[in-house]
Protein backbone atom coordinates (compact mmCIF):
# COMPACT_ATOMS: atom_id res chain seq x y z
CA UNK A 1 0.00 0.00 0.00
CA UNK A 2 2.69 2.34 0.70
CA UNK A 3 4.79 2.02 -2.12
CA UNK A 4 1.76 2.49 -4.31
CA UNK A 5 1.38 5.77 -2.82
CA UNK A 6 5.13 6.15 -3.29
CA UNK A 7 5.10 5.20 -6.80
CA UNK A 8 1.96 7.50 -7.49
CA UNK A 9 3.89 10.41 -5.87
CA UNK A 10 6.49 10.29 -8.29
CA UNK A 11 4.03 10.32 -11.21
CA UNK A 12 2.76 13.37 -9.82
CA UNK A 13 5.99 14.82 -9.41
CA UNK A 14 7.27 14.41 -12.77
CA UNK A 15 3.69 16.66 -14.18
CA UNK A 16 4.38 20.28 -13.73
CA UNK A 17 1.43 21.64 -12.18
CA UNK A 18 -0.75 24.09 -14.75
CA UNK A 19 0.70 27.09 -12.86
CA UNK A 20 4.35 26.00 -13.47
CA UNK A 21 3.57 24.92 -17.33
CA UNK A 22 3.36 28.21 -18.09
CA UNK A 23 0.32 29.94 -20.62
CA UNK A 24 -2.02 27.52 -21.45
CA UNK A 25 -2.56 26.75 -25.09
CA UNK A 26 -5.29 28.73 -27.16
CA UNK A 27 -8.23 26.16 -27.70
CA UNK A 28 -8.01 26.33 -23.53
CA UNK A 29 -7.81 30.34 -23.42
CA UNK A 30 -10.59 30.80 -25.65
CA UNK A 31 -12.93 28.38 -24.65
CA UNK A 32 -13.13 29.24 -20.81
CA UNK A 33 -13.49 32.96 -22.13
CA UNK A 34 -16.60 31.65 -24.10
CA UNK A 35 -17.49 30.11 -20.87
CA UNK A 36 -17.34 32.78 -18.71
CA UNK A 37 -19.25 35.06 -21.90
CA UNK A 38 -22.22 32.55 -21.58
CA UNK A 39 -22.24 32.50 -18.06
CA UNK A 40 -22.90 36.41 -18.03
CA UNK A 41 -25.51 35.56 -20.65
CA UNK A 42 -27.52 33.26 -18.13
CA UNK A 43 -27.43 36.16 -15.58
CA UNK A 44 -29.01 38.33 -18.22
CA UNK A 45 -31.64 35.93 -18.91
CA UNK A 46 -32.14 35.17 -14.91
CA UNK A 47 -33.25 39.15 -14.75
CA UNK A 48 -36.02 38.41 -17.46
CA UNK A 49 -36.65 35.30 -15.92
CA UNK A 50 -37.13 37.61 -12.75
CA UNK A 51 -39.15 40.23 -14.52
CA UNK A 52 -41.65 37.42 -15.93
CA UNK A 53 -41.90 35.90 -12.12
CA UNK A 54 -42.46 39.30 -10.45
CA UNK A 55 -45.20 40.04 -13.78
CA UNK A 56 -46.82 37.01 -14.45
CA UNK A 57 -49.76 38.10 -12.79
CA UNK A 58 -49.78 41.63 -14.14
CA UNK A 59 -52.07 40.56 -16.95
CA UNK A 60 -54.87 43.76 -17.20
CA UNK A 61 -57.54 41.73 -17.72
CA UNK A 62 -56.07 40.06 -20.95
CA UNK A 63 -56.17 36.17 -21.00
CA UNK A 64 -53.30 35.12 -19.31
CA UNK A 65 -50.85 32.08 -20.25
CA UNK A 66 -53.01 29.40 -19.70
CA UNK A 67 -55.91 30.24 -22.68
CA UNK A 68 -52.78 31.21 -24.92
CA UNK A 69 -50.17 28.56 -24.58
CA UNK A 70 -50.49 25.16 -26.72
CA UNK A 71 -48.90 22.60 -25.00
CA UNK A 72 -48.31 20.59 -28.14
CA UNK A 73 -46.65 22.94 -30.40
CA UNK A 74 -44.46 23.66 -27.35
CA UNK A 75 -43.73 19.84 -26.50
CA UNK A 76 -42.64 19.89 -30.21
CA UNK A 77 -40.23 23.12 -29.68
CA UNK A 78 -38.54 21.31 -26.97
CA UNK A 79 -38.23 18.14 -28.74
CA UNK A 80 -36.70 19.94 -31.65
CA UNK A 81 -34.25 21.85 -29.51
CA UNK A 82 -33.42 19.08 -27.60
CA UNK A 83 -32.41 16.62 -30.51
CA UNK A 84 -30.46 19.47 -31.84
CA UNK A 85 -28.65 19.80 -29.16
CA UNK A 86 -27.36 16.18 -29.39
CA UNK A 87 -26.70 16.38 -33.28
CA UNK A 88 -24.47 19.35 -32.34
CA UNK A 89 -22.64 17.02 -29.69
CA UNK A 90 -22.29 14.37 -33.00
CA UNK A 91 -20.93 17.31 -34.77
CA UNK A 92 -18.93 18.31 -32.29
CA UNK A 93 -17.22 14.72 -32.38
CA UNK A 94 -17.20 14.68 -35.95
CA UNK A 95 -14.53 17.59 -36.04
CA UNK A 96 -12.74 15.87 -33.40
CA UNK A 97 -12.52 13.05 -35.56
CA UNK A 98 -11.77 14.93 -38.39
CA UNK A 99 -14.45 13.68 -40.62
CA UNK A 100 -15.62 16.50 -43.11
CA UNK A 101 -18.57 14.41 -44.07
CA UNK A 102 -19.87 13.29 -41.01
CA UNK A 103 -19.77 17.29 -40.12
CA UNK A 104 -21.69 18.43 -42.87
CA UNK A 105 -24.76 16.08 -41.96
CA UNK A 106 -24.52 16.93 -38.33
CA UNK A 107 -24.78 20.56 -39.20
CA UNK A 108 -26.90 20.27 -41.43
CA UNK A 109 -29.39 18.09 -39.05
CA UNK A 110 -28.80 20.52 -36.18
CA UNK A 111 -29.49 23.53 -38.77
CA UNK A 112 -32.86 21.92 -39.90
CA UNK A 113 -34.22 21.11 -35.96
CA UNK A 114 -33.29 25.04 -35.11
CA UNK A 115 -34.99 26.27 -37.96
CA UNK A 116 -38.00 24.45 -37.74
CA UNK A 117 -38.14 25.41 -33.58
CA UNK A 118 -37.72 29.03 -34.90
CA UNK A 119 -40.84 28.68 -37.12
CA UNK A 120 -42.74 26.92 -34.75
CA UNK A 121 -42.15 29.77 -32.24
CA UNK A 122 -42.40 32.40 -35.04
CA UNK A 123 -45.57 31.23 -35.74
CA UNK A 124 -46.65 30.72 -31.85
CA UNK A 125 -45.75 34.67 -31.62
CA UNK A 126 -48.19 35.72 -34.53
CA UNK A 127 -50.94 33.82 -33.37
CA UNK A 128 -50.97 35.18 -29.98
CA UNK A 129 -50.42 38.70 -31.73
CA UNK A 130 -52.92 37.84 -34.04
CA UNK A 131 -55.51 37.46 -30.97
CA UNK A 132 -55.08 40.76 -29.54
CA UNK A 133 -52.17 39.49 -27.01
CA UNK A 134 -49.84 41.86 -27.96
CA UNK A 135 -46.63 43.13 -26.08
CA UNK A 136 -47.68 46.50 -25.31
CA UNK A 137 -50.97 44.84 -24.38
CA UNK A 138 -50.01 43.94 -20.76
CA UNK A 139 -46.96 44.13 -18.05
CA UNK A 140 -47.36 40.05 -18.25
CA UNK A 141 -47.24 40.00 -21.88
CA UNK A 142 -44.38 42.50 -22.27
CA UNK A 143 -42.49 40.73 -19.95
CA UNK A 144 -43.09 37.18 -21.40
CA UNK A 145 -42.35 38.21 -25.05
CA UNK A 146 -39.06 39.67 -24.12
CA UNK A 147 -38.30 36.83 -21.98
CA UNK A 148 -38.88 34.12 -24.95
CA UNK A 149 -37.73 36.80 -27.70
CA UNK A 150 -34.46 36.81 -26.34
CA UNK A 151 -34.30 33.18 -26.28
CA UNK A 152 -35.92 32.81 -29.95
CA UNK A 153 -32.94 35.86 -31.08
CA UNK A 154 -30.13 33.51 -29.83
CA UNK A 155 -31.03 30.75 -31.29
CA UNK A 156 -31.93 32.73 -34.85
CA UNK A 157 -28.05 34.31 -34.17
CA UNK A 158 -26.47 30.52 -33.59
CA UNK A 159 -28.24 29.33 -37.23
CA UNK A 160 -26.53 32.39 -38.43
CA UNK A 161 -23.51 31.20 -36.72
CA UNK A 162 -23.99 27.71 -37.54
CA UNK A 163 -23.84 29.05 -41.45
CA UNK A 164 -20.64 30.68 -41.02
CA UNK A 165 -19.13 28.29 -39.51
CA UNK A 166 -19.62 25.47 -42.22
CA UNK A 167 -18.52 27.79 -44.60
CA UNK A 168 -15.09 28.22 -43.10
CA UNK A 169 -14.81 24.55 -42.74
CA UNK A 170 -15.30 24.55 -46.97
CA UNK A 171 -12.84 26.94 -47.60
CA UNK A 172 -10.33 26.43 -44.41
CA UNK A 173 -10.43 23.00 -43.55
CA UNK A 174 -9.99 21.79 -40.11
CA UNK A 175 -7.92 24.27 -38.95
CA UNK A 176 -7.15 25.43 -35.46
CA UNK A 177 -9.01 28.65 -35.59
CA UNK A 178 -12.33 27.25 -37.23
CA UNK A 179 -12.05 24.17 -34.90
CA UNK A 180 -11.91 26.77 -31.77
CA UNK A 181 -15.06 28.72 -33.21
CA UNK A 182 -16.74 25.46 -33.51
CA UNK A 183 -16.30 24.48 -29.89
CA UNK A 184 -17.54 27.66 -28.64
CA UNK A 185 -20.33 27.21 -31.26
CA UNK A 186 -21.31 23.67 -29.56
CA UNK A 187 -21.15 25.45 -25.78
CA UNK A 188 -23.47 28.13 -27.27
CA UNK A 189 -25.97 25.72 -28.39
CA UNK A 190 -25.92 23.69 -25.59
CA UNK A 191 -25.93 26.66 -23.39
CA UNK A 192 -29.37 28.02 -25.13
CA UNK A 193 -31.04 24.28 -24.41
CA UNK A 194 -30.14 24.56 -20.74
CA UNK A 195 -32.09 28.48 -21.27
CA UNK A 196 -35.21 26.54 -22.90
CA UNK A 197 -35.19 23.68 -20.02
CA UNK A 198 -36.25 26.68 -17.95
CA UNK A 199 -38.23 28.63 -19.58
CA UNK A 200 -40.77 25.70 -20.75
CA UNK A 201 -40.88 25.40 -17.36
CA UNK A 202 -41.41 28.55 -15.82
CA UNK A 203 -43.17 30.37 -18.49
CA UNK A 204 -45.43 26.95 -19.94
CA UNK A 205 -46.01 24.50 -18.05
CA UNK A 206 -46.10 26.62 -14.88
CA UNK A 207 -48.14 29.24 -16.38
CA UNK A 208 -50.64 26.31 -18.18
CA UNK A 209 -51.81 25.76 -14.61
CA UNK A 210 -54.82 27.54 -13.44
CA UNK B 1 1.49 11.40 -22.01
CA UNK B 2 0.86 15.05 -21.95
CA UNK B 3 4.02 17.06 -20.47
CA UNK B 4 2.07 19.41 -18.81
CA UNK B 5 -1.07 19.77 -16.55
CA UNK B 6 -3.50 21.93 -18.18
CA UNK B 7 -7.07 22.68 -17.34
CA UNK B 8 -9.37 21.11 -19.83
CA UNK B 9 -11.70 23.16 -21.93
CA UNK B 10 -15.55 23.57 -21.06
CA UNK B 11 -16.88 21.34 -23.75
CA UNK B 12 -14.03 18.77 -24.19
CA UNK B 13 -14.50 15.42 -23.49
CA UNK B 14 -11.15 14.42 -21.47
CA UNK B 15 -8.57 13.04 -23.73
CA UNK B 16 -6.50 11.93 -20.65
CA UNK B 17 -5.04 8.36 -20.13
CA UNK B 18 -8.02 6.84 -17.12
CA UNK B 19 -10.43 8.19 -20.10
CA UNK B 20 -9.38 6.01 -22.76
CA UNK B 21 -10.02 2.65 -20.47
CA UNK B 22 -13.54 3.61 -19.80
CA UNK B 23 -16.12 1.20 -21.35
CA UNK B 24 -18.15 3.87 -22.89
CA UNK B 25 -17.44 5.20 -25.97
CA UNK B 26 -18.07 9.35 -26.85
CA UNK B 27 -21.65 8.92 -28.67
CA UNK B 28 -22.50 6.60 -25.92
CA UNK B 29 -21.92 9.87 -23.80
CA UNK B 30 -24.21 12.06 -25.51
CA UNK B 31 -26.72 9.38 -26.03
CA UNK B 32 -27.20 8.54 -22.24
CA UNK B 33 -27.26 12.21 -21.62
CA UNK B 34 -30.19 12.82 -24.60
CA UNK B 35 -31.85 9.96 -22.94
CA UNK B 36 -31.75 11.45 -19.44
CA UNK B 37 -33.21 14.43 -20.96
CA UNK B 38 -36.09 12.93 -22.38
CA UNK B 39 -37.29 11.25 -19.62
CA UNK B 40 -37.08 14.14 -17.76
CA UNK B 41 -38.47 16.44 -20.17
CA UNK B 42 -41.54 14.14 -20.33
CA UNK B 43 -42.13 13.78 -16.79
CA UNK B 44 -42.15 17.70 -16.71
CA UNK B 45 -45.23 17.53 -18.99
CA UNK B 46 -47.00 14.68 -17.58
CA UNK B 47 -46.34 16.09 -14.16
CA UNK B 48 -47.80 19.71 -15.19
CA UNK B 49 -50.69 18.10 -16.84
CA UNK B 50 -51.88 15.24 -14.59
CA UNK B 51 -54.70 14.94 -11.70
CA UNK B 52 -53.15 12.56 -9.80
CA UNK B 53 -50.52 14.64 -7.83
CA UNK B 54 -50.86 16.71 -5.29
CA UNK B 55 -51.50 20.59 -6.48
CA UNK B 56 -49.55 22.91 -4.43
CA UNK B 57 -46.66 20.77 -4.57
CA UNK B 58 -46.52 20.84 -8.58
CA UNK B 59 -44.36 23.81 -9.39
CA UNK B 60 -42.02 22.91 -6.76
CA UNK B 61 -41.48 19.28 -8.29
CA UNK B 62 -41.01 20.80 -12.18
CA UNK B 63 -38.39 23.57 -10.09
CA UNK B 64 -36.64 20.03 -9.33
CA UNK B 65 -36.93 18.26 -12.59
CA UNK B 66 -35.76 21.45 -14.26
CA UNK B 67 -32.44 21.68 -12.15
CA UNK B 68 -31.92 18.08 -12.67
CA UNK B 69 -32.42 18.12 -16.14
CA UNK B 70 -29.75 21.11 -16.07
CA UNK B 71 -27.55 18.53 -14.44
CA UNK B 72 -27.76 16.36 -17.40
CA UNK B 73 -27.18 18.55 -19.57
CA UNK B 74 -24.08 19.74 -18.10
CA UNK B 75 -22.43 16.67 -17.13
CA UNK B 76 -22.99 14.77 -20.56
CA UNK B 77 -23.31 17.78 -23.11
CA UNK B 78 -20.99 20.73 -21.48
CA UNK B 79 -18.98 17.78 -20.35
CA UNK B 80 -17.90 19.34 -16.42
CA UNK B 81 -16.85 17.36 -14.63
CA UNK B 82 -15.23 17.11 -10.71
CA UNK B 83 -11.61 16.54 -12.18
CA UNK B 84 -8.46 18.96 -10.75
CA UNK B 85 -8.52 19.77 -14.74
CA UNK B 86 -12.29 21.03 -14.81
CA UNK B 87 -12.05 23.35 -11.39
CA UNK B 88 -11.84 26.58 -13.17
CA UNK B 89 -14.67 26.00 -14.79
CA UNK B 90 -16.76 24.62 -12.31
CA UNK B 91 -15.68 27.57 -9.84
CA UNK B 92 -16.79 29.99 -12.80
CA UNK B 93 -20.78 28.27 -13.14
CA UNK B 94 -20.86 28.14 -9.27
CA UNK B 95 -20.31 31.97 -9.49
CA UNK B 96 -22.77 31.80 -12.36
CA UNK B 97 -25.79 29.78 -10.12
CA UNK B 98 -25.17 32.00 -7.22
CA UNK B 99 -25.61 35.96 -9.31
CA UNK B 100 -28.39 34.16 -11.06
CA UNK B 101 -30.09 32.61 -7.54
CA UNK B 102 -29.50 36.04 -5.75
CA UNK B 103 -31.70 38.27 -8.96
CA UNK B 104 -34.07 35.67 -9.27
CA UNK B 105 -34.94 34.76 -5.64
CA UNK B 106 -34.01 38.19 -4.78
CA UNK B 107 -36.15 39.77 -6.88
CA UNK B 108 -39.65 37.39 -6.02
CA UNK B 109 -38.78 37.94 -2.25
CA UNK B 110 -38.82 41.99 -2.58
CA UNK B 111 -41.38 41.64 -5.04
CA UNK B 112 -43.84 39.59 -2.67
CA UNK B 113 -42.82 41.80 0.03
CA UNK B 114 -43.56 44.68 -1.49
CA UNK B 115 -47.28 43.74 -2.99
CA UNK B 116 -47.73 42.39 0.44
CA UNK B 117 -47.10 45.67 2.19
CA UNK B 118 -49.21 48.28 -0.82
CA UNK B 119 -51.77 45.97 0.15
CA UNK B 120 -54.25 47.59 2.90
CA UNK B 121 -56.36 46.45 5.21
CA UNK B 122 -60.07 46.62 4.07
CA UNK B 123 -60.79 48.56 6.64
CA UNK B 124 -57.64 51.10 6.37
CA UNK B 125 -58.95 51.47 2.50
CA UNK B 126 -62.71 52.16 3.10
CA UNK B 127 -61.63 54.97 5.26
CA UNK B 128 -58.88 55.84 3.07
CA UNK B 129 -61.42 55.96 -0.43
CA UNK B 130 -63.63 58.33 1.83
CA UNK B 131 -61.02 61.16 1.79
Amino acid sequence: MNIAVAVDDVRREALPSASEAGPAPKRIVVAYGFWIFLLSDIVMFSALFAAYAVLVRATAGVPAGAQLFNQVSVAIETACLLVSTYTCGMMSLAVNARRRAATYFFAVVTFVLGAAFLYLEVREFADMIARGATPQRSAFLSAFFTLVGCHGLHVAAGLAWLAVMMAQVAVRGFRASVERRLLCFALFWHALDIVWVWLFTVVYLMGVRP
Amino acid sequence: MTDARYDRAPGDISISAEAKERTLSDVGIYTIGLALAVILTATSFWVANTSLLWAPGIPLGLVVLAIAQMGVHLVFFLHITTGPDNTNNVLALAFGVLIVTIVVAGSLWIMTNLNDNMMLPAKLMNLHMQH
